[in-house]
């Protein structure tokens, strides 16, 4: 079992993996894609849906650029994602309209910005273009996980701060007074900049020399 | 008239863009480690955030009489990706001087969420051809303030404070970002009639 777990920890999609969710963490790290972090946290289930729609969206448009990577010319690649990325979250966008009509309506024009989250376009661009698809598979879908979990973070302690709630139960006691900031733009930012000191802090990742 | 001027006021300050909104932080965090960059980026978004909503609309309006209203962000989006392309070569051609300003941040603006989002906007508040103007407007000009006002204060920070290492850099952005957030909320509520 342990000489297993070892020979794992060399195989490449592991760490490709390990990578998107922590070392190299989309939000923590490289602070990418902030702008629907912060706004749809407000309540734990749309998090939830953003970062699902967000895996989606990722996952399969890394695979088509992956998949047509060697017939696109350089000049007009960034074009081709736009209109491969736009495709797939106008698929998300029916999709969360028709079968679950409350959240779309509390995602918004948010969902529709999937398109320029830089998450989706940095990835076509720093990976997809140059590996083959099984890789970018992983890539992909850990990238959009370490972008959710941390996404789902900012909504809980915002939710519970600002309606005494996780996913509509009660979690604060009755005399809770409502933090009503943490439900409007600058709780997010005091709380996604914390939280990105604690996980930099804890992977003990700086931006400057130690001095 | 008086509604222009609501709707201007409205999208500079109380519903300013990045900082209620939250959109277009991965440049504004990017590109305000100094204000004359952040001029330049600001002004490249004051100009193709206005050209654009006023070419979207037009398009949007056939959209919607051909009922494939469902395609609008790939159009917008090859809409925005052509416009900044060809602004870029005629900028170029026309004013090095304008060019070396801020015709640099053109390529990054494709990818700036605000420019998508004011296009949204319109149509999911319906405004007419002139509230569009007037609020694209707005929204660039709000978005220009926010970053040179985060850039000055960070130019400021570098100097005289000291930060704990596990905010320095892009940490802290967010920190000055979430009290310039509260400022502006104080606009809520502001009539001048």
């Amino acid at each position: 079992m342990r000489k297993f777990w070892l020979k794992i920890q060399y195989t490449k999609w592991f760490n490709i993996t390990k990578d998107g969710l922590f070392k190299e963490n989309p939000i923590v790290v490289a602070v990418l894609g902030i702008c629907s972090a912060l706004a749809v946290t407000n309540r734990v289930e749309n998090a939830i849906a953003m970062g699902l729609a967000v895996t989606f969206v990722v996952t399969a448009s890394s695979l088509v650029v992956s998949m047509v990577r060697k017939v696109i010319p350089a000049r007009v690649r960034m074009i081709t994602y736009m209109v491969i990325i736009s495709a797939f979250v106008i698929m998300v966008q029916m999709f969360l309209e028709a079968y679950f009509p409350v959240i779309a309506a509390a995602l918004g024009a948010y969902l529709g910005l999937i398109v320029t989250n830089c998450i989706v376009m940095g990835r076509a661009e720093a990976f997809a273009v140059k590996n083959p698809m099984k890789y970018t598979f992983f890539d992909g879908i850990a990238n959009s996980l370490g972008y959710t979990w941390i996404l789902i973070a900012v909504a809980i302690v915002r939710e519970a701060l600002a309606f005494g709630t996780i996913l509509n139960f009660r979690v604060m006691p009755e005399t809770w007074v409502n933090w009503t900031v943490m439900a409007l733009a600058p709780g997010g930012f005091f709380v996604l900049g914390l939280i990105i000191w604690g996980v930099r802090e804890w992977a003990q990742n700086f931006e400057v020399a130690a001095e | 008239m008086i509604n222009l001027i609501e709707v201007f006021i409205e999208s500079v300050l109380s519903r300013n863009i990045a900082l209620i909104f939250i959109l277009g932080m991965c440049p504004l965090i990017a590109i305000s480690t100094n204000v004359k960059n952040a001029r330049g980026m600001g002004l490249a978004v004051i100009f193709v955030v206005f050209l654009t909503a006023i070419i979207n609309y037009p398009i949007y309006l056939l959209l919607e009489a051909t009922g494939t209203e469902r395609l609008s962000i790939l159009v917008f989006i090859i809409t925005i990706a052509t416009t900044v392309q060809f602004l870029e070569i005629f900028i170029e051609k026309v004013s090095p001087r304008m060019y070396n300003n801020f015709g640099l941040f053109l390529p990054l603006i494709t990818v700036n969420c605000v420019v998508l989002a004011v296009s949204q906007f319109f149509v999911n508040r319906s405004y007419n051809f002139a509230e569009t103007a007037t609020f694209s407007l707005g929204a660039g000009i709000g978005w220009a303030l926010a970053i040179i006002l985060i850039a000055a204060i960070r130019e400021k920070m570098e100097h005289h404070s000291s930060v704990p290492r596990g905010l320095a850099g892009r940490g802290i952005v967010f920190i000055v970002m979430g009290i310039l957030s509260l400022a502006f909320i104080g606009f809520t509520g502001l009539s001048f009639f």
